[in-house]
């Protein structure tokens, strides 16, 4: 940085006082113009800028080489200067088309006064200045006087009386059938005196009316609107360019015409047409006029679509932009990695790098890490000379950098093994969507990642991609590490529970290695355990007839569970008896943990899954992050290996079920229909008794409703019933690994009613939903009852209600997602600035409390069980045995 | 008619003008000025309620379940 100092301003900490929003007078416009712009040309045959041209060397400079006219700096040194046209006749800006009308209405035609009484302009002016004291903002008050103002019919000053004025979009104003030219309403604003302006809630001296109309055009520098050099050596020039061009024609013909005495009318045209081209100058998706377009067809980009948006200046440049030191691929699982890792590809280490200050004591690593070049996995990518200058590293001068290489420099070395870097994935709607993630550099071409940290992230491998962020700063790294290391952020401040957790084969694979009295032989035993550090298998539960020692599930999964760790609670697959038996359930349903070690109960989504994981949430809040890091590590590898030592398939026999079961759930929709036809004829002969609240048409479909409900639900159990704790579906299901018990019974059972917001689907041709059905039909099968399971078939009648329900779900979850979009960004906006300070207040930036204890209770809600505020009863607990209250 | 408190009224948590003491205390507490807490308007029900002038402080003591007894200031405005 030692070049740089002599034309580098001291960078001296700054306050912003004040800022103050105005209109741009003509003469301010004048002033701070450099030129004046009179011809639509750009270049000249030899491609240098023509004087008083739209690229006046004045404005600024572009081409590297040049030297600017007006402050003489080179490109990229030079901001720009501002120019000006002075359009030959007025015209209206269009972003004060609201204000102009608002205030040509108020104000008298032809002594141009607001029309108020002095009295009151006295009493708006003082609530104007209270409202500014109190620091709100004056809308209402301005919108009050411009209502008042525009009901007298005669002015109360001169007496002259008022016409309605009509606006026409784009930029009309009629006053009775009379069309009013920029001129004129300028000139009325004109003669509008100051403590008017005042009244309006405009200060004069910043903002007067007239200036809403333009006499003269600011051009802006050439930085702001830079030509491209095409390939072929072609010039392509910016669209606001373009625009000026267009704006400059016009004015130039406009003079031409006007000064030969051309008639009225073609004026006029010429006066719309520059209004036309003003307009779109400035906004070019105004409603009511057509967008000036490209030669291409494509519309142009002008100063309103520059700003506007996600992609505009605000959000898209501002806001937020493009960094560097990023990687995006495809993500795939990768049971093996520790939640805190995150496999890397080759290819994206390769080029990735972490900067390292080269000291004495690294001295030789680095120069072998220069050695290695880019090509050769953990080498470097450049090195950074003393005075700041980035070298490349090449094979050929590798040599040349060894040798220079000293204390000093600092040496891009590439990412691996143990790095940290952020792991995040679209969109990032809570904090955990961006955690830090120790790197473990992998072959393949996809992020690597443990599926258990899925949940957080909201991440699966249907081809989800995900972004990484190399940390430049040894602080960076800290911060990450301490704070946004997935270990850290097992709980979520959502719930208090954890978030990461087992999923589908975690959960299956636990369940199947818990329940039940199974004989493990000492090979499977160590087998189920070889990716846990342990060294001893505890003592054998027993030793079968030929002496040799088996141990079961439970003491398998104890092995993996800290020392000291006391639990107990009802499992997922708990049948919530009347009377809980706790430790003596007979379904093995009642999870017991005493010193590390699962006496009792199966282990299943209840436990370990995220969400809901009451073994993990206890694991991590009384043996640390890091114990449940190594908890989640252990157990999703025993889950793993505990899945294939059993095998969990599933196929279509899965859903069969025996033929007196089929026979059972036929007759039990065939009676369904006749309860259904029954209420139908009761309904038709006018004895339905009318739920209360409800007409007679509603109370039917609401009855007709719940018979076919109860009659799916009942035609689930007998097929449940049919599909003991053996079948795969049953037990992903029961442990709640996946799918539901609803799910099964669709498959195997009955589909049942398919809906359309919350109805049975009513819609398609009059009174009919197919033209098969005859008109008025209420019964089952024409409003989309579907009889049929997944198994054995949709009728093609059935197929098609079920396509109306299932689109329904899909414009549902498309709708939903925009909608808390938009909430969510405007919560965030409204709220990114508290800050809970050490004295635990909640505050803003200026310091204003907003709560004066976070929550107004103080509590963390991640170190809360669960969100109760009773973490001090499980540490009492804990440590004297009692109870408090 | 006759005439009934806001205060009764269940949902209503307890509003109070506060005497200078125990202000001074809450303000050096949380090293703020007046105008820094949050705000209330003098044409507030409540604040009309226990006659509030603007520039007295109102301190709301409300019931929570997980805190118990949670308190509020809020600086009387106009």
């Amino acid at each position: 940085m030692v070049i740089q100092m002599d034309n580098m301003i001291p960078s001296i900490p700054k306050r912003i006082g004040a800022i103050k929003f105005g209109l741009i007078s003509p003469r301010e416009v004048r002033k701070m113009s450099v030129t004046s712009i009179i011809t639509a040309d750009t270049y000249d045959d030899d491609g240098y800028p023509i004087d008083m041209g739209l690229m006046d060397l004045r404005l600024g400079v572009i081409d590297p080489g040049l030297k600017c006219k007006s402050c003489g700096s080179r490109a990229g040194e030079c901001p720009g200067h501002f120019g000006h046209i002075e359009l030959v006749a007025p015209v209206i800006h269009v972003g004060f088309n609201k204000t102009i009308r608002k205030i040509l209405r108020s104000v008298c035609c032809k002594c141009s006064s607001l029309m108020l009484e002095d009295s009151k302009k006295r009493d708006y002016l003082e609530q104007l200045s209270k409202y500014k004291d109190m620091g709100h903002l004056p809308d209402d008050v301005i919108n009050d006087v411009f209502k008042e103002a525009r009901k007298p019919k005669v002015c109360p000053y001169c007496g002259e009386a008022q016409l309605d004025i009509k606006f026409e979009k784009p930029s009309e104003y009629i006053e009775d059938g009379h069309k009013l030219t920029p001129t004129e309403i300028r000139d009325r604003f004109e003669n509008i005196s100051d403590d008017d302006i005042r009244v309006m809630g405009m200060n004069p001296d910043t903002a007067r009316p007239e200036w809403m109309i333009l006499t003269v055009l600011p051009v802006p520098p050439v930085t702001v609107r830079p030509s491209i050099t095409l390939e072929s050596g072609q010039r392509s020039e910016d669209d606001l360019t373009h625009k000026l061009v267009d704006i400059i024609r016009i004015n130039q013909r406009f003079q031409e015409n006007r000064d030969a005495g051309a008639p009225q009318l073609i004026i006029e045209d010429l006066w719309e047409l520059l209004q036309y081209h003003v307009t779109t100058y400035f906004d070019n998706e105004v409603s009511g006029v057509p967008p000036a377009r490209h030669r291409s067809g494509r519309p142009l980009k002008t100063l309103t679509q520059r700003l506007k948006g996600k992609e505009g200046r605000f959000r898209g440049s501002l806001s937020g932009k493009r960094v560097n030191f990023s990687a995006r691929t495809v993500v795939s699982p990768d049971p093996n990695l520790s939640i805190n890792e995150v496999g890397v590809p080759f290819e994206i280490a390769k080029h990735m790098t972490i900067p390292v200050r080269v000291i004495s004591r690294n001295l030789e690593l680095m120069k072998e890490y220069v050695r290695r070049g880019k090509k050769v996995h953990p080498g470097a990518n450049y090195v950074i000379r003393e005075d700041g200058r980035r070298i490349k590293v090449t094979d050929i001068n590798t040599e040349e950098l060894l040798e220079k290489l000293e204390p000093g420099w600092t040496v891009e070395r590439q990412l691996q093994d143990g790095d940290i870097v952020l792991f995040n994935r679209q969109p990032s709607l809570h904090k955990m969507s961006i955690m830090a993630h120790r790197i473990k550099v992998l072959p393949g071409k996809t992020f690597k990642l443990n599926p258990a940290v899925c949940p957080p992230y909201n991440a699966d491998f249907d081809g989800d991609e995900m972004n990484m962020h190399v940390l430049q700063t040894e602080e960076s790294r800290a911060e990450a590490s301490i704070l946004m290391q997935v270990q850290e952020n097992i709980l979520s401040p959502r719930f208090g529970g954890p978030i990461i957790g087992g999923i589908h084969d975690h959960i299956s694979g636990l369940f199947l290695l818990t329940r039940n009295e199974n004989f493990i032989s000492k090979n499977d035993a160590l087998e189920l355990l070889r990716k846990s550090e342990l060294r001893e298998l505890p003592e054998p539960a027993g030793h079968l007839e030929d002496g040799a020692p088996y141990w079961n599930g439970k003491q398998i999964f104890s092995q993996i569970l800290p020392k000291g760790l006391y639990v107990d609670f009802p499992a997922q697959v708990c049948f919530k008896c009347d009377v809980c038996k706790k430790a003596d359930c007979e379904y093995d349903a009642y999870v017991v943990i005493e010193d590390g070690e699962l006496l009792q109960g199966t282990i299943d989504e209840q436990s370990i899954g995220a969400f809901k994981g009451l073994v993990l949430d206890k694991v991590v809040k009384e043996f640390g992050a890091a114990a449940g890091a190594k908890f989640v590590d252990d157990f999703t590898r025993l889950a793993i290996r505990g899945v294939m030592y059993t095998g969990l398939s599933f196929g279509i026999s899965d859903e069969d079920i025996p033929r007196n079961a089929k026979v059972e759930i036929a007759a039990r929709l065939k009676d369904a229909e006749e309860e259904v036809s029954k209420l139908i004829s009761a309904y038709e002969a006018k004895e339905l008794e009318p739920l209360p609240g409800r007409t007679l048409a509603e109370t039917i479909e609401m009855r007709i409703m719940q018979t076919l409900g109860k009659a799916r639900d009942d035609t689930g159990r007998i097929a449940d019933n049919q599909l003991g704790l053996e079948n795969s579906a049953v037990i992903m299901a029961r442990s709640g690994a996946r799918g539901s018990i609803l799910n099964l019974t669709q498959m195997a059972a009955c589909v049942g009613q398919q809906a359309v917001r919350g109805e049975r689907i009513r819609r398609g041709y009059a009174g009919r939903t197919l033209p098969h059905f005859y008109k008025g039909d209420l019964a089952a099968d024409a409003h989309g009852f579907v009889k049929a399971s997944y198994k054995s078939g949709l009728n093609p009648t059935e197929y098609f209600f079920h396509a109306i329900g299932g689109r329904e779900g899909l414009v549902d979850t498309a709708v939903r997602t925009s909608q808390s979009g938009y909430l969510q960004r405007r919560l965030v906006n409204a709220l990114q600035d508290l800050e809970v300070q050490y004295d635990r207040s909640v505050r803003e930036t200026r310091g204003v409390i907003v709560q004066f204890k976070y929550g107004e209770d103080g509590i963390d809600s991640t170190k809360s069980d669960y969100s109760k505020p009773e973490a001090i009863h499980r540490v009492v607990r804990a440590v004297t045995g009692k109870e408090v209250a | 008619m006759s005439k009934f408190s806001l205060l009764d009224h269940e949902l209503i948590p307890n509003h109070e003008i506060m005497d200078d003491d125990e202000l001074r205390t809450v303000l050096k507490h949380f090293n703020v000025e007046r105008e820094q807490l949050p705000k209330i308007k003098v044409t507030d029900p409540i604040a009309q309620e226990i006659d509030a002038m603007p520039g007295d402080v109102v301190k709301i003591t409300r019931k929570s379940q997980t805190a118990g007894e949670a308190l509020y200031y809020r600086y009387v405005m106009e």
